[in-house]
């Protein structure tokens, strides 16, 4: 028998942009900046063609993008796998909440507590960061469960009922244009970090192999807990601005589809770059949202797909388009 | 006294939680966070089969616990066995299939007051004065049962050795022609075993709830980052820690603060000693 293999090779314009440094054609400059300008595109005009109730469904998965690209590159590029995001919308959330029930206008309200929740949730977090394994995903999964406690048994906050009649984003073109801003900003941020950046090299060592970052006199808990700093941050802006969103501040901030979707996309997106994450959330979010008539059978769904991805596709959808566009595949004889 | 014994019925209950995650981690490497489904899964199949077909007590118990260690062996060769040494993907699997088992049966109808298991034996004694109930005592008994039967099955029989083996070192266990996978395959499935045990003996107490199976899974984990993960001595120990200091917050706080002493605790220690009472050949490896 006749037996095949798959040859995959880079394409010629692949290989050009990689190692030519001036680079010389428009086709060439389209390939380079394409997809990023593609995505700009996409999340402008997707607002314009969709009804309202679809384009409120967009801002939530807004804010699940931000969660998953903190949570897609605190695993995939600092090696902490965070079952937490929950915590980090929840503080937040019922940060800004607190701020805006005394007075505190909206528009200081979301950036104080984006920047402030990010202190506290790396405070929370510390005691776990010198450590490898299992510890932070156990710890930050803890967290969100033991504030949902800790508020419905003590009656803080509101307790069960949480504050109500906060300021609310009126402006849904707005709403949803903030978010999309905020998240490009963060993509485009994150990937030059981590790319490009030392602060990102030191990060990459830190998951591959953290002795060796030690026996170069870097401390790495210090690092593990810049790294935690900005998911923490995407996802408290996240938080702060649901709150806002819907003028309303609850424990179902602690809910664990904060904690779950994330893992879900990034696990389905593709974890090996940070468009990968908002792929999977642009793909889960809408469908969970079609969903919702069925209740909780919807996180049986992620369930099953992150388990699925995770055990049998791990390279995700969004590498295996980035093979395709970067590679072309025809099979040989062996 | 009344805190005396009722920590120590608190203790064996954190020990029977905790034992069947300590031992799937001690052995495999494989934190199984599924371990709380699994929990709740056996008191609902025993609810199941008990309420639902009309089979004895005894019978839809021991028939739960055969299913769920069919379940918990199909879990390791299907799923977990395909994502081992991936610490990541470990989690995020175990975690996802846990997740799945107990939203399903949320979804199903799996709350409020409706699903009781009843008492193995009702009524109540008094010891030095203080009154409890048969199953609590039951559990006392299972419990130091339980332990006993593991530490024989570990020290006398092929298979226990075996399991101990590759806990402490994989590769050596394998030059040994000891099957690697198998004995995880084992580890897992008895494991889980012993999160229906546990969830047999303790469901009865109170009712089949869902959120249940997350606080035993936090209970676990408690119970096993205290006591050194993976060290079954040291699970012990702190399960005898844990469960005392719960009984004193609770007696002297207020109830809903148990919950609370299990995160602090796994706090205290990753601050104090990462390793747990007991993992001290590990030390150096957590640590970084």
């Amino acid at each position: 028998m006749q037996e095949l293999r798959k040859e995959r090779l880079d394409r010629g314009v692949k290989v050009r942009c990689d190692s030519i440094y001036a680079v010389s054609s428009l086709k060439e400059v389209m390939f380079l900046v394409g997809p990023g300008l593609a995505l700009v595109l996409i999340l402008l005009v997707l607002p314009l063609v969709v009804s309202p109730y679809w384009q409120r469904v967009l801002s939530i998965t807004g804010i699940y993008v931000l969660l998953s690209i903190g949570f897609g590159f605190l695993a995939n590029y600092v090696g902490l796998v965070c079952l937490g995001g929950a915590l980090f919308v929840g503080v937040g959330g019922y940060l800004s909440g607190i701020m805006n029930s005394v007075g505190v206008p909206m528009i200081l309200s979301i950036p104080i507590a984006a920047f402030a929740g990010a202190v506290i949730c790396t405070v929370l977090l510390l005691p776990c960061l010198p450590l490898r394994g299992v510890y932070f995903a156990i710890v930050s999964f803890v967290y969100p469960l033991l504030a949902a406690r800790l508020i419905a048994a003590t009656g803080i906050f509101g307790g069960t009922d949480g504050i109500a009649g906060l300021d609310v984003l009126t402006n849904r073109w707005f709403n949803i244009y903030l978010i999309f801003f905020v998240l490009l900003v963060a993509i485009f941020f994150m990937s030059r970090l981590v790319n490009y950046e030392d602060l990102g090299l030191v990060f990459r060592g830190v998951k591959d192999n953290e002795q060796a970052i030690i026996a170069s006199g870097i401390n790495i808990t210090w690092y593990k807990a810049q790294a935690v700093f900005i998911a923490a941050f995407l996802g408290c802006f996240g938080g702060a601005y649901l709150t806002h969103l819907y003028g309303w501040v609850g424990m179902s901030l602690f809910a664990i589809d904060f904690s779950i979707l994330p893992v879900a996309a990034t696990v389905v997106g593709g974890s090996g770059i940070l468009y990968g994450p908002l792929l999977g959330t642009f793909l889960l979010v809408p469908l969970s949202e079609m969903m919702r008539d069925y209740g909780t059978l919807r996180i049986v769904f992620y369930a099953v797909i992150l388990v699925f991805f995770v055990v049998f596709w791990t390279e995700g959808i969004m590498e295996y388009l980035r093979r395709k566009y970067e590679q072309f595949e025809h099979w040989v004889r062996v | 006294m009344e805190l005396i014994i009722y920590g120590l019925v608190n203790s064996i209950s954190l020990i029977l939680m905790s034992i069947g995650f300590a031992l799937a981690y001690g052995v495999s490497r494989v934190p199984n966070f599924a371990h709380g489904a699994l929990y709740i899964l056996t008191g609902y199949m025993t609810w199941v089969f008990l309420n639902q077909f009309g089979l004895p007590y005894l019978l839809s118990i021991i028939l739960a616990l055969i299913v769920i260690a069919v379940i918990g062996y199909l879990l390791y060769q299907v799923i977990l066995i395909r994502v081992r040494g991936m610490p990541i993907s470990e989690i995020i699997a175990s975690f996802g299939v846990g997740l799945a088992i107990l939203e399903f049966l949320r979804w199903t109808g799996l709350r409020g007051m409706a699903h009781m298991l009843p008492l193995f034996v009702k009524g109540r004694v008094y010891i030095f004065s203080v009154p409890i109930d048969y199953q609590r005592l039951i559990i006392i008994g299972a419990g130091i049962a339980v332990l006993t039967l593991l530490w024989m099955f570990t020290t006398y029989t092929k298979t226990g050795l075996s399991l101990k083996a590759i806990a402490q070192n994989e590769r050596a266990a394998l030059t040994l022609g000891i099957d690697s996978d198998r004995a995880a395959a084992v580890a897992v499935s008895l494991g889980a075993v012993l999160a229906g045990l546990a969830g047999v003996l303790l469901l009865p107490l109170g009712n089949i709830v869902v959120e249940t199976g997350y606080e035993v899974l936090v209970f676990a984990i408690a119970v096993s980052v205290c006591g050194g993960l993976g060290s079954w001595k040291g699970a012990v120990l702190a399960s005898l820690l844990i469960g005392f200091a719960q009984t004193l917050t609770v007696t002297y706080l207020a109830s809903h603060y148990h919950f609370v002493v299990a995160l602090l605790v796994i706090i205290v220690v990753l601050i104090a000693k990462p390793s747990g009472l007991y993992g001290k050949q590990k030390e150096l490896e957590e640590r970084v």
